[in-house]
């Protein structure tokens, strides 16, 4: 299957019984999937007018307590990124998939790219945490869709799947485990008298348990800055309170959220630092550097948000270089800049999108460190 | 002994005093559907309410029922989304005219056409009164705003006519000086199925009223008195405001259509008890 019928499937397994969404290449066949499906399994499937109400639709669909999903592209990103932030404020577990084409604007609509990595960092006003999942393959496509509820729900935050056109549009073998070989985390729900539960108090976890619309409970739940009551408090420490929990409630979890593999980085001196699609061009030219002799590892990013800042760092004291490979002009390769700190050459190998990185371009950056350092 | 207001049970008393201006019509036509929701004694724990951004907005917080204050102009597809993910809700969605038509306009004809299962009340005071006063898509011709200060150019939005159009089942305006026919439109509204829509004209003085020679609480009031006439089953075409015509109120619409749930629910999981109505 390909990557977003793979990403629909993922869905499904985790349980997600209420998709929204609209229109967009490359990511219409995740939505087409699920309308074929999710009614023969309790669920359903509706396309809302646009990608602002998708957005707003999943939320109020997982406040009445449903696993619930959208997929867009770069255009309907950007229309979500208001609502996005409505789920961040209000802990409201979803799973948003960007399946990337090239932008800016209507840009390449049938062509990859990797350019909205920073959107999914920033994207949407304010101040916040965020996690972000990139799949390489239609099986990761599966995996990492399953992880991605898996998190939001138990970091009540919606969870970006950043896959893009190649990843979606490619067939490959998925192998999907028996149902009982699947963990699968739901939301943590309130204890206790009713009456005094407090929707947003949270325990040392930093992550309150949630209520579902309709249990009696008798919540407010508003986008404006909120005590643990759930009230509006506009004032400076209830938006201290308030974001400063949002922003921990992801941090002190980051590295049970983080995921990252290593390839060969035992006697390497340049590393390769790449995700989603472009870790197979990387991959192929650290084996042919390999080949030639060239002392070259990868760190492949399956989460890039929050980002691996530690890891990067270790490796920028032992290694010489840093060399990041994304399909864009430099946007996670300002994270390796930055965490390497000095410590090791960073390079890029991106271009403005449009077809993946060949790895004769990976493969020219890595001689030209070999060579000289 | 402390003396208890028959709504108190509804409210968030630790919430007021509420934001509203004094002479501000919302907290009418919030009373009203208070006391529609105590009479139509359906179980407080499935109401679920659903607002915009805006004055009118600000119901939400006051109500001690599951509320959702969410994003301009978002409230009916969050609402879409929280009736389709739980059928047993029943929801409501109060809003103003500028959150509902202006900046959620496509989410309104979008629900009214899919006959999604909502009652809607939108408060109309004709102009963004959160912001100031500026032109909204209900303001008169001519109508002075802090954005349109010599008068307003643009023709507003017949509500009952647009509601009407896109498939609302229910249709009906009121303003705040209907007190008793407004609860019992909402009351009605509580026991239809489908898209629902109550248009609610309110003063607000604060904003609107001293633009516009009605600088008193009581001078919108006294304007709507001297031109409202209560039509029922009148065109909605005839609903148009302006500021020289006459202003129809009553009910404009009440058919039936089946819901988005219902045809849903008749295509994947046929249930032979139950009738579906197709228009």
């Amino acid at each position: 299957m390909n990557g977003d019928v793979a990403c629909a499937e993922g869905a499904i397994a985790a349980g997600c019984r209420f998709f929204a969404g609209y229109p967009i290449t490359p990511a219409t066949e995740v939505a087409e999937h699920m309308a074929v499906r999710l009614p023969y399994l309790g669920g359903m499937h509706i396309q809302m007018e646009d990608e602002i109400a998708s957005m707003a639709a999943i939320l109020g669909a997982s406040w009445a307590g449903q696993k619930a999903m959208t997929s867009t592209s770069g255009p309907g990103f950007s229309l979500m990124m208001e609502n996005l932030g409505l789920g961040i404020v209000t802990e409201t577990p979803c799973v948003v998939v960007n399946v990337q084409r090239a932008g800016p604007s209507t840009g390449l609509p049938t062509l990859v790219a990797q350019g909205d990595m920073m959107q999914a960092r920033w994207g949407s006003h304010g101040h916040y945490e965020i996690i972000a999942l990139v799949p390489s393959s239609p099986q990761e496509a599966f995996d990492y869709t399953i992880r991605a509820f898996n998190l939001s729900e138990k970091y009540r935050v919606p969870v970006l799947l950043m896959t893009d056109e190649v990843v979606g549009h490619m067939m490959e073998k998925v192998t999907i485990p028996p149902k009982s070989a699947i963990r699968l985390v739901s939301r943590r729900k309130p204890r206790g008298a009713k009456a005094r539960h407090q929707p947003f108090s949270a325990d040392a976890s930093h992550i309150p348990p949630m209520a579902t619309a309709g249990d009696g409970y008798f919540m407010h739940i508003t986008g404006l800055t909120h005590d643990s009551r759930g009230y509006p408090g506009m004032d400076a420490p209830t938006q201290k309170e308030m974001v400063e929990r949002l922003v921990a409630k992801i941090r002190t979890h980051a590295e049970e959220i983080m995921d990252v593999e290593e390839y060969l980085l035992e006697d390497a001196r340049v590393v390769l630092v790449s995700y989603g699609v472009s870790v197979r061009s990387s991959l192929k030219a650290m084996f042919e550097a390999r080949d030639r002799g060239m002392k070259v590892g990868l760190l492949k990013l399956n989460t890039v948000w929050p980002f691996p800042e530690r890891r990067v760092r270790e490796l920028a004291t032992t290694m010489d270089a840093l060399i990041t490979v994304e399909i864009n002009l430099g946007q996670i390769a300002l994270e390796v800049e930055r965490s390497a700190a000095g410590r090791a050459a960073t390079d890029l190998v991106g271009h403005a999108g449009g077809t993946i990185i060949e790895p004769g371009a990976i493969l020219e950056a890595i001689e030209a460190r070999c060579l000289n350092v | 002994m402390k003396s208890v207001h028959p709504y108190d049970e509804l409210l968030r008393t630790d919430r007021i005093p509420h934001i509203w201006c004094p002479g501000c019509g919302i907290g009418t036509a919030f009373s009203s559907m208070l006391a529609a929701i105590k009479e139509s004694a359906l179980p407080l724990e499935d109401f679920a309410v659903v607002s915009g951004i805006g004055c009118t907005g600000r119901v939400a917080g006051y109500l001690k029922l599951d509320s959702f204050h969410t994003t301009h102009g978002r409230a009916l597809p969050f609402a879409t989304g929280l009736k389709l993910g739980n059928p047993r809700l029943n929801v409501v969605t109060f809003s103003g005219d500028g959150d509902l038509f202006a900046i959620g306009g496509n989410h309104f004809i979008h629900a009214a056409r899919r006959n999604i299962d909502l009652a809607v009340f939108c408060v109309n005071n004709f102009n963004y009164g959160m912001t100031g006063g500026q032109v909204a898509p209900t303001t008169p011709y001519g109508a002075k705003t802090a954005t349109t200060p010599m008068g307003n150019d643009e023709w507003p939005f017949n509500l009952p006519l647009l509601a009407y159009a896109v498939g609302a089942v229910y249709v009906a305006r009121w303003t705040t000086l209907h007190v008793r026919r407004l609860t019992d439109a909402i009351r009605e509204v509580f026991d239809r199925r489908g898209f629902r829509f109550i248009e609610i004209l309110a003063p607000c003085p604060t904003a609107y009223g001293r633009r516009n020679r009605m600088k008193a609480p009581l001078d919108v009031l006294k304007y709507f008195e001297a031109r409202v006439r209560v039509r029922h089953d009148a065109d909605p075409a005839e609903a148009q405001i302006d500021l020289e015509s006459p202003i129809v109120v009553g009910k404009f619409v009440d058919r039936k259509r089946p819901t988005f749930l219902d045809l849903w629910s008749k295509r994947y999981a046929p249930d032979e008890d139950e009738e579906v109505h197709v228009a």
